[in-house]
């Protein structure tokens, strides 16, 4: 019947065209089809479609049901149900009469049976074992189409037990005449071989007959399964190279049918196919490789059209070219083939052009060189896709140099995307480099911001599931890292990891014994090599996770080593003791871990008042009174009067007596562990965070003393920072670009600092650096915040702004640090409410040098904030003059300070001021204190206000604004507890004074 | 190819193809997502998408997205020749082809869909071939309509 069939097809080409035409007739409203569809776009609300829907499924049901229904009404009901399903409503019933349609129906019927089997059956589906017989009826059918449509769904789904039932009929088609046919078996038994490749294991042998066939098709299909086995096994199939070159070479040279080219280019979906068994076969064997380098330079060079077809042929070779041996010449070609890609402005090349310098650059780094600046410009892409591509294409670029800026990037990324699926990919990634790259390379003298950032994104985010993954992922990486040999793991790294395990090991706690994190890290204070900084932060993290009682008997184990075996360091004496002491009192463990509590943050009580009982008691025993760092610096300073051992690290205290259930990121407790006024503990922070001074030493000639002598007070913190340019070339991290700047040349700065380290001695880099000055601006805050500003200037760059309470002034100063020489000069203006009152002029600064310049200021006129804006102007030594202007903004809260009075003074100074204000503030409430007592403190600690006395439920407070030299101007407080609020009085002799510091006051207490 | 997705600008399903067993929760939860997120793109994006572990891509055609998921591995390129292709074999058969013309013959949409892509692999990429079975599976269709017209006047 199919010859006769094929017969009126080439006879009647005429009709067949009216046909096909009657068959695609645009609409057939008459057919109840038809009135569906037309009924549902008419449709206006997502309620009636239903009700519609409804009510077409019940009168589907009713007539699948009936007798009397005939198999071409069957026929026209079941694509009435394969709609209802596509609308997404169920039709199950009907699923049954699918099957029957295709089996009772005529060849017609049928094929409409069976496209409605494989749209609503899975492969799992009893169903479908009711559909083999018909199957197998079918495919021994003599009618061509019959056995056509079986072999169709044999290869979408067929249930795995019932394959040996068909399987003898099915390898009877590879023997086809026809070549239709021929192709169906082939590509139904790849799909066998992919569901239970065992039971294909025999006819090996026949695909290679289907290799050879003369129909190109059939041959094309037999490549599916080859790529398959070749994958699978590249070995037993290299004797196929030789037959795969040949067939290449021929469809390259156009020798196949012209029904084979797509857009003129011979059977593209054919090359493809062999250039990726190519790439198996040849990968890491070189004498299979060099019978194919003909042929893909061939490949290379027929691929000239412009189309998408070609570049898709292209990309495939060039990725070949890449995996198997390689060959110099090859690798040129591809790669400027690769090039083409990137410098596309076609946004999909772009995107492959990336992904193919993904793939090429883990074999040579130094292909993304030429490429840089198409690179920088695709991580700003607006398209995330390009952006993300671009992320990984770094990512395998990484290197101790570059890390930094890369990891930075990444975090970049992932605060601005909101997809789960690609946060949890790039956060394994940056856990990745966090953990391998940065700590195996950069180990000990990496800035600590990387693993604090890392960290921080680890503890900041929200509590959903995501986070917890992230967290266990860490915990668990880590984990296997301490059961390996750790005796090379950095110290820093190792801190990381006993910081994580300490706060998140609980999440693993389910599936493991408590015990075993424990044992790891009781482990890790065994070995020598681990310093004593780490062993603080493990026994740290011991404390943490004291609570089962496996847990608690190593803990007293270990502690009793540290307390009876003599070590000599008192901080992990002290941690020992503490641990100890919690190991013994089931109590208190309860009250300091509590498992709920895991992921709250404290509460920090920064101005130390709870020990406020304890100060009074020893100043009435006859104590010193306590001097802050700085006073105790000017003290030192006034006894030798030129001490020129100005880093003499004298250190405030910090909040740090490193409360046990401190959850706070590690920026802190890196500090905090470091700082806690003990000496063997200071002598470790030498030899481990510190800076390297040497460079900066140098350039503080005489002039530069008094910055030695102010900034010495402060935290080591900026310090830190300072080195980072001159040690190595690469801009500080995330700078934002501001107005004026020339976009190329902040590009080629991040350029720089991205490819850093590739290529041999960086000289290869196209793009070379110009000289850069550097600016960071301090301006001076209260204690422990550390308020990071960061913009971009044309070429200066305000690092950051570190912050320090300095007693009388606030002082903002700016270091520069030069690249090439150059001659330097700034002028701040400052705008009306700010003054300066002291400055020290810039010098020359020397190339790979600092200079440092201080500036104090005061607030002239009080307003609720100022901007500091400056401008610096420089000249290279054959340059023209080139000024940069920069900004800051200060807070009124930076010129507060207190103001100590007694309440008979301050009686007397209330009477006398004039302008006043009154409001009502809410209240502070917390567990421990009075309300009153509570807001005060709040506000004491945020606005270093003083308290005068509490009396009941009135307080008074004062403070001083900085306005000049002296003491300042004092503004007043009278507190006074009313109903829910707190009434507010300011009085103060400066006009604006009272309204300003009202407006941080309900910003403070709000935060609170 | 895992799956093949058409659905309108509007987001309304025209054709779904699954050449992976997924259950019908989660083809509905895909379908939702992707049709979402593809949606959401701009014109000048490109037409891949990294979505969970798979490749997304697409392409729009006047009203219709035409949307494929495939492998990591696979090559982006050739897969948009694939929904082209298809497109070209749609127009070809309906002669101009236009959204109305695949929502009331979607089922002739699959037969030319399973006619060249099986197993979620492209069968055949002779377009003529591929119409030439279409052709002859119909053209049975008008056969049988002429038997069973020739059958009720001899009835009668």
């Amino acid at each position: 019947m199919s010859d006769v069939v094929e017969k009126t097809l080439s006879a009647l080409p005429s009709l067949l065209s009216l046909d096909s035409q009657a068959g695609a007739g645009k609409l057939s409203p008459s057919s109840k089809l038809g009135n569906l569809i037309k009924g549902i776009t008419e449709l206006t609300s997502k309620h009636e479609e239903e009700t519609l829907i409804k009510k077409e499924l019940e009168s589907i049901k009713e007539q699948v049901a009936s007798p009397n229904t005939t198999m071409r009404q069957m026929k026209e009901i079941m694509v009435r149900a394969i709609y209802c399903e596509m609308l997404g409503y169920q039709a199950s019933f009907s699923y049954i009469h699918a099957i029957k349609l295709a089996q009772q129906g005529s060849v017609l019927e049928k094929r409409v049976g069976y496209l409605a089997v494989s749209l609503f059956l899975n492969e799992t589906d009893e169903f479908l074992l009711l559909l083999v017989n018909t199957v197998l009826k079918d495919l021994q059918s003599t009618n061509l189409i019959e056995v056509c449509m079986a072999l169709t769904v044999v290869s979408q789904m067929f249930p795995k037990d019932m394959i040996p039932a068909i399987l003898p009929v099915v390898e009877e088609k590879l023997t086809h005449p026809k070549e239709i046919i021929r192709r169906k078996a082939v590509l139904a038994l790849y799909k066998f071989y992919l569901i239970a490749p065992n039971q294909v294991q025999h006819i090996h042998s026949k695909f290679r007959k289907a290799l050879c066939d003369k129909d190109p098709g059939v041959m094309t299909a037999s490549l599916h399964i080859y790529l398959q086995l070749i994958k699978e096994n590249p070995e037993s199939y290299k004797d196929l190279t030789g037959s795969m070159v040949t067939i290449l070479r021929q469809v390259v040279g156009g020798k196949l049918p012209l029904d084979f080219n797509y857009h003129s280019v011979p059977a593209p979906w054919l090359q493809i196919q062999l250039l990726r068994i190519l790439a198996y076969l040849g990968k890491e064997d070189q004498g299979t490789s060099e019978m194919m380098y003909d042929v893909l330079e061939e490949s290379l060079r027929r691929a000239e059209m412009n189309h998408n077809i070609t570049y898709a042929i292209l990309f495939e070779c060039v990725k070949t070219i890449y995996t198997v041996h390689p060959k110099s010449q090859l690798l040129e070609k591809a790669a400027e083939c690769i090039g083409n890609f990137v410098l596309s402005p076609k946004i999909n090349l772009k995107y492959l052009g990336l992904k193919a310098l993904t793939y090429v650059v883990q074999q040579d780094a130094n292909l993304a060189l030429p490429h840089q600046m198409t690179i920088i410009e695709c991580l700003d892409h607006s398209d995330v896709i390009i952006k993300r591509e671009t992320l990984e294409l770094l990512f395998r670029i990484t290197n101790a140099q570059n890390v930094t800026v890369i990891v930075e990037k990444m975090l970049e990324f992932l605060r601005l995307t909101c997809d789960d699926y690609s946060t949890i990919d790039l956060v394994g990634k940056v856990a990745e480099l966090t953990m391998n790259s940065v700590f195996s390379l950069g180990g000990d003298v990496m800035q600590p911001d990387i693993p604090n950032n890392f960290l921080r994104l680890l503890a900041e985010g929200v509590d959903n599931v995501e986070d917890r993954q992230l967290r266990l992922f860490a915990v668990d990486s880590y984990v296997s890292l301490l059961q390996g040999e750790t005796a090379k793991l950095p110290q820093r790294f190792l801190q990381v990891i006993s910081w994580v395990l300490g706060e998140y090991s609980y999440l693993r706690e389910e599936e493991s014994d408590p015990g075993s994190v424990m044992r790891l890290l009781a482990r890790l204070l065994d070995q020598r090599h681990t310093s004593t900084e780490t062993r603080s932060w493990v026994l740290g993290a011991m404390t943490k996770l004291c609570s089962s009682p496996v847990s608690v008997a190593l803990a007293r184990d270990v502690c009793e080593r540290y307390l009876y075996s003599g070590s000599l360091n008192t901080v992990l004496r002290q941690k020992a003791q503490e641990l100890m002491i919690l190991s013994q009192d089931t109590k208190l463990r309860a009250r300091v871990l509590p498992a709920e509590g895991r992921l709250e943050s404290p509460e920090v009580d920064s101005s130390l008042s709870f020990l406020d009982g304890y100060v009074s008691d020893a100043l009435a025993a006859g104590a010193a009174p306590y001097k802050s760092p700085h006073q105790r610096q000017e003290d030192l300073v006034q006894e030798k009067a030129l001490s020129l051992e100005p880093y003499g690290l004298s250190l405030p205290v910090s909040l740090s007596s490193c409360s046990i259930t401190d959850r706070r990121s590690p920026t802190l407790l890196s500090m905090s562990s470091g700082l806690s006024g003990n000496s063997t503990e200071l002598s470790h922070q030498e030899g481990s965070t510190t800076l390297k001074l040497e460079g900066v030493k140098r350039v503080w000639g005489k002039d530069g003393y008094l910055a030695q002598q102010q900034s010495a007070g402060e935290t080591p913190t900026p310090l830190v920072e300072l080195p980072s340019p001159l040690l190595s070339p690469q801009s500080p991290p995330s700078q934002k670009p501001s107005s004026g700047l020339e976009p190329d040349q902040e590009k080629r700065q991040l350029a720089s600092s991205l490819f850093v380290g590739l290529g041999s001695h960086n000289s290869v880099c196209l793009v070379r650096l110009p000289s850069t000055v550097w600016l960071f601006i301090k301006n001076c805050q209260s204690a422990n915040q550390s308020n990071v500003v960061k913009s971009l200037f044309k070429p200066f760059y305000i690092n950051s702004c570190q912050s320090k309470n300095h007693g009388s002034f606030v002082k903002v100063s700016g270091i520069f640090a030069a690249r090439k020489s150059c001659q330097t000069d700034d002028s701040c203006c400052f705008p009306p409410q700010i003054s300066c009152i002291s400055g020290s002029p810039l010098k020359e600064v020397k190339g790979h040098s600092v200079s440092v310049c201080l500036h104090t200021v005061v607030m002239k006129r009080a307003s609720v904030q100022v901007e500091l804006a400056g401008l610096l102007s420089y000249q290279r030594p054959l340059g023209q003059p080139q000024a940069a202007q920069f900004s800051l903004s200060l807070s009124l809260k930076h010129f507060l300070r207190p103001l100590t009075v007694s309440t008979g003074d301050y009686g007397k100074m209330w009477l006398s001021f004039s302008h006043d204000l009154k409001q009502n503030l809410r209240l502070v409430t917390t567990e421990h204190q009075e309300p009153l007592t509570a807001t005060l403190d709040a506000l004491k600690g945020k606005l270093h206000l003083h308290v005068v006395d509490i009396i009941g439920s009135e307080g008074i407070v004062a403070c001083r604004l900085l306005q000049g030299p002296g003491q300042g101007q004092p503004c007043l407080l009278h507190c006074r507890v009313h109903a829910d609020s707190l009434a507010v009085w300011l009085r103060s002799p400066v006009p604006e004074l009272p309204d300003s510091l009202l407006y941080h006051c309900q910003k403070a207490l709000t935060e609170t | 190819m895992q799956f093949m997705l058409l659905f309108s600008r509007q987001g309304k399903l025209r054709l779904q193809k699954w050449y992976v067993p997924l259950s019908d929760k989660e083809k509905k939860k895909i379908t939702r997502e992707l049709v979402q997120t593809v949606l959401a793109r701009k014109p000048k994006m490109c037409s891949f998408l990294e979505w969970r572990d798979l490749k997304v891509v697409y392409k729009r055609y006047a009203s219709l997205y035409f949307c494929c998921a495939i492998e990591n591995q696979d090559n982006e390129l050739i897969t948009l020749e694939i929904i082209h292709r298809y497109v070209e074999l749609l127009d070809k058969y309906f002669g101009s082809v236009c959204e109305l013309d695949i929502i009331f013959n979607f089922e002739k949409a699959y037969f030319i869909l399973d006619e060249f892509l099986l197993g979620g692999e492209a069968q055949d990429t002779s377009k003529k071939n591929v119409l030439k079975a279409i052709e002859q599976a119909d053209l049975l269709q008008e056969c049988c309509m002429t038997d069973t017209v020739s059958q009720s006047f001899s009835m009668v």
